[in-house]
């Protein structure tokens, strides 16, 4: 067993972990973050997509001693005081999810993939998928939802009565 | 009537924004692998790495000794109590399935039958324990190839003692549906003014890869034995696990809670269920089971692998005078719930929109040793279209005619229906003309044709195809005497119910159990427009078997076409009964009370009362009518008169570069009438979704084994679900013509895009490559077996014959190529 700290959706957390322990059942198991899932056990997925220090990564492919000392967000830690993350929202406007389950690690790659690129072109945003696969929606709607969150987030476009007044970042950090 | 609007009611017909998404893109959700029982253990399988086999011994001793071990079970053990899984549509009434064991005891039919189970105090402990067991096995020859298969060399079963488990068939003639087409495709051979093509196509093996894997918790701890599974069939389930294991029905509750996909994939009743069910009874204890992926790809039921043997015959100028499919089809190694039905199925529908005179179908059932096969998103039908949408355009080809003329020329006309089918069934509507005309609108046909004789011309190392799928297919499953004819062991009716609460909240519980489809979002569109309360107000209850006492569940297009049915019924009963409170209440007759948006009025004045009072006084009871029961409850069951059939017309671009075989899809234009449509944004999403699935197997996907029998595509890396960045985005309109068979005029959505895109997708890859001499390319339609094609084709057009040759090499990865690795 190895002891860590970690910081997960604003909360610290110090526990023992088996060294072979990934990232992603630490989480489920340990925490009882269920919201974020495992789809494959090859890293193709993506469906187990977090956020470790402001960057996605499949949480199924690293360890969870990996995580010591890192700040982690899940698909339960973007929404603020009720306010959907604006990434959330575009999913649900534009119905970007049927099943659903690949939903949390889409919508955290979605985020990361804007941090890199606000203003992504469709082709852009199909590529900044492609690790994470769904299997309901054809992706149509999820690159839909993408590219209208990508307006969304631009801070010139948050009107105060629609956002909240939390400046939306690119990439969600995990609070406090 | 066909009209590209429809009028809608303020719910009826708009694209609200889902219910279900609110937990769903917030993390709260309720999988059952988020499970956790106090106590509850867990449990890991230990499977057969061979394909056919003896097991000649198995130890347990050393997996026993490991920390966290509660319990090792192997077949021995478990056998006088498992029984077998259950069948329910066998086509061969003469003969009883094979024993479909959850647990192999002392033969392995597929590599990935379970033959030992573990319990432990962590899924960790139990994974590492399945792997500290030794099993020994002396390998058998397995049987993988369907046609070796049907020389009875070696069989699967050596109880029932063939391979050939059922043999289905169709005939015109006997049916009185058209004439004898063996007679009229001799007579065309015959005949200088006819012509009869032949073409054998290949459906690939497919694997659903629903995206949540499979789970199961089973609590054995109450008076009840609680099952949460992640299944499209609660009831289904339920009943089996009764019938099948001995359980009374009553004792038993089977919750699906949140369900991550299925595609027919979760239409299953799986050893994983009954052997959750047994190991829980006898530890007495909570049991988690969930599946890797890779256990997931090797145990769940395939879909699809079928050798189509296609001839039809036509007149020279055109007009098509018969057509006969010979189908063979791979089962697997057992008779899963569907299994022996589905490629018979699509017997039904190889007509298509099209006026055959003479019809027949036969379908060979066949037992080889991989894992079984069963209903896979469209279940008989795709296979059936691209048989059809292929056959035309070859037909077209050898006619030299416009494929989409042609078709045109055989098609159902639009004053034509009702039309009985060459194969009995009774088309109730459809507009054919509609949905090709606005789909010939958006996809600039005329255009396209012309940059692609450009691209002939100048011989660019890119060329252009275009593909043409006009599809009806057969779906809403399903009238239960339709069903007992055709030898299936239930029916296909639905129930749903509604209970008025004393608020004027309206709780629905239906039978069918969505996982993805949107069902809490339309069955609340409905009974707003039905009963005028806000949507908002509308729960919708399903899943569990102690809730929703009466169901069939969700496959086959048929929630809304057949449980949507039961909901609306339901609240027409609602409204009969609230009609007689309100009567009294406003002491007037029912006669003089009219229901309008949410409030019954007495005609002519402005006197009235809402439902939702009227839920109240029937809560109070205080003042009600004489002799009625206090409650609006009711309920509604409904069994269909006829299938629902939607049709459309899809065409796809393709560019396909010669020089490298990539094949990528320019545009995809589709337009499907789908009857009226409750939510348009469902819908759009339900057609995407199928699109996405039926360009896979066009393009990508395939389930190969290789020379023993192993799965080499067995993890989300070797099989190609696609990604974001290969599929295009489609365009996508609709026709509405109301379907006549039920009073809300919908028909089915959920199995359409797949059933239809195949073949438009195979039939632009042809189109772009045949003038270099392509005749036929298997699926998935890969580079490296694009390459091959035009690279054997260019080589043959200079030595011989102008119809080139087959590729039949390259499966779904590139780098397998399946004649040198062995596999079929």
């Amino acid at each position: 067993m190895t002891r860590i700290t970690v910081m997960v959706d604003g909360v610290s957390y110090v526990d023992d972990v088996e060294a072979r322990t990934l990232l992603v059942y630490y989480l489920r198991e340990k925490l009882g973050k269920i919201g974020t899932v495992v789809g494959c056990d090859t890293s193709n997925c993506g469906a187990c997509t977090v956020h470790l220090n402001g960057r996605s990564v499949k949480s199924c492919s690293i360890f969870a001693i990996q995580a010591d000392g890192s700040e982690i967000t899940t698909i339960e830690g973007l929404a603020r005081d009720g306010q959907l993350h604006p990434m959330q929202q575009a999913f649900h406007d534009n119905h970007a999810l049927q099943c659903g389950f690949c939903t949390p690690g889409m919508i955290m790659q979605a985020i990361d993939l804007l941090g890199d690129d606000p203003d992504p072109d469709e082709q852009r945003v199909r590529e900044g998928l492609e690790g994470n696969l769904c299997r309901c929606t054809g992706y149509q709607n999820i690159v839909r939802a993408v590219l209208d969150a990508a307006q969304k987030m631009k801070p010139a476009a948050s009107a105060p009565d629609e956002m909240s007044t939390r400046q939306p970042s690119a990439v969600a950090g995990g609070g406090n | 009537m066909t009209t590209t609007a429809q009028p809608a009611t303020s719910e009826f017909g708009r694209a609200r924004k889902r219910k279900e998404d609110a937990r769903l893109i917030t993390g709260r959700t309720r999988w059952t692998d988020n499970i956790t029982l106090p106590g509850m253990l867990h449990l890991a399988m230990v499977r057969s790495p061979f394909a056919s086999a003896t097991i000649t011994g198995i130890d347990i001793e050393a997996a026993k000794q490991l920390p966290g071990v509660i319990a090792v079970y192997t077949g021995a053990d478990l056998d006088a109590e498992q029984s077998g899984l259950p069948c329910v549509f066998p086509i061969n009434a003469d003969a009883t399935p094979p024993r479909h064991v959850s647990i192999a005891s002392d033969t392995v039919r597929f590599a990935g039958e379970i033959v030992v189970v573990v319990v432990a105090r962590s899924a960790a402990a139990a994974k590492d324990a399945a792997d500290a067991i030794q099993v020994d096995y002396d390998p058998l020859e397995p049987v993988l190839d369907m046609a070796a298969a049907l020389t009875d060399s070696t069989v699967v079963h050596p109880d029932y003692g063939s391979n050939k488990w059922a043999f289905f068939s169709l005939d015109s003639a006997a049916a009185d549906t058209g004439g004898n087409a063996d007679e009229a495709i001799a007579a065309a051979e015959a005949d200088p003014d006819s012509i009869v093509v032949k073409r054998r196509f290949r459906q690939q093996r497919l694997i659903p890869a629903f995206m949540e894997p499979r789970s199961i918790v089973v609590d054995p701890t109450g008076e009840q034995l609680t099952m949460w599974s992640s299944t499209q069939v609660p009831h289904i389930v339920k009943t089996m696990t009764a019938l099948c294991l001995g359980l009374p029905e009553h004792k038993i509750r089977v919750i699906a809670p949140d369900v991550g996909g299925g595609f027919g994939g979760k239409l299953q009743v799986i050893p994983e269920e009954f052997l959750s069910v047994l190991v829980a009874r006898r530890i007495g204890k909570p049991v988690k089971w969930t599946e890797t992926r890779s256990e997931s790809m090797v145990s769940g039921h395939h879909g699809r692998d079928q050798i189509q043997d296609i001839t039809i015959a036509a007149k020279k100028d055109g007009m098509v005078t018969a057509l006969k499919g010979e189908l063979t089809a791979d089962m697997g190694a057992y008779l899963g719930l569907l299994s022996p039905a589905c490629p018979p199925f699509g017997g039904f529908i190889l007509p298509a929109i099209y006026k055959i005179p003479a019809y027949k179908f036969t379908c060979t059932d066949v037992f080889t040793n991989k894992t079984w096969t069963d209903a896979y998103r469209g279940a008989g039908r795709p296979e059936a279209t691209f048989a059809i949408e292929r056959i035309m355009d070859e037909l077209a080809v050898e006619l030299g005619r416009d494929p989409l003329e042609l078709r045109e020329q055989n098609w159902i006309q639009n004053d034509e229906f009702p039309y009985t089918n060459a194969a009995g069934l009774i088309y109730d509507s459809g507009n054919y003309e509609a949905a090709t005309a606005r789909a010939k609108e958006l996809f600039d046909y005329d255009g396209l044709r012309a940059e692609q004789r450009r691209r002939r011309e100048v011989n660019d190392s890119l060329q252009l195809g275009i593909g043409i799928s006009t599809y009806t297919e057969v779906c809403g499953l399903a009238p239960s005497r339709l069903l007992g004819a055709l030898g299936a062991s239930a029916g296909g009716w639905e129930h749903a119910s509604i209970r008025m609460l004393a608020t004027g909240k309206v709780e629905v519980v239906t039978g069918t159990s969505p996982h993805g489809q949107g069902h809490e979002t339309a069955w609340s569109q409905l009974i707003a427009h039905k009963l005028g309360v806000p949507f908002e107000d509308v729960e919708v209850l399903h899943g569990d078997t102690q809730s929703s006492s009466k169901g069939l569940d969700t496959y086959g297009s048929r929630s809304l076409v057949v449980g949507g049915i039961a909901v609306v019924n339901a609240a027409d009963k609602v409204i009969e009964k609230a009609r007689k409170v309100a009567a009294h209440l406003l002491e007037c007759s029912e006669q003089d009370l009219q229901f309008h948006s949410g409030k019954f009025i007495i005609k002519g004045t402005d006197r009235s009362t809402t439902i939702q009072e009227v839920a109240f006084a029937t809560f109070t009871s205080h003042n009600f009518p004489e002799g009625m029961e206090p409650s609006l409850d009711s309920d509604a069951t409904f069994d269909p008169e006829n299938f629902s059939f939607p049709h459309g017309t899809h065409f796809c671009a393709a560019e396909v570069d010669t020089e490298t075989g990539w094949v990528k899809i320019r545009s995809y234009v589709c337009v499907d009438d789908v009857g009226t449509v409750v939510n348009p944004l469902i819908v759009e999403g339900q057609i995407h979704g199928g699109l996405a699935q039926g360009i896979a197997q066009a393009l990508f996907e395939e389930a190969v084994h290789d020379e023993n029998g192993t799965l080499v595509t067995g993890t989300l890396a070797d099989y190609l679900v696609p990604s974001a960045a290969d599929l295009p985005s489609f365009t996508t309109d609709r026709t509405v013509t109301p379907a006549t068979s039920n009073p809300l005029g919908v028909k089915g959505v959920g199995e359409a895009g797949t059933i239809a895109s195949t073949p438009a997708v195979v039939n632009a890859v042809l189109d772009a490559v045949r003038h270099l001499g392509v005749t036929n390319i298997d699926m998935p339609c890969s580079p490296q077996r694009v390459w091959r094609a035009v690279q054997s084709a260019r080589g043959a057009v200079k030595s011989t014959s102008e119809h080139a040759t087959e590729a039949a090499a390259g499966g779904g990865l590139g780098s397998i190529d399946a004649q040198q690795g062995g596999a079929e």
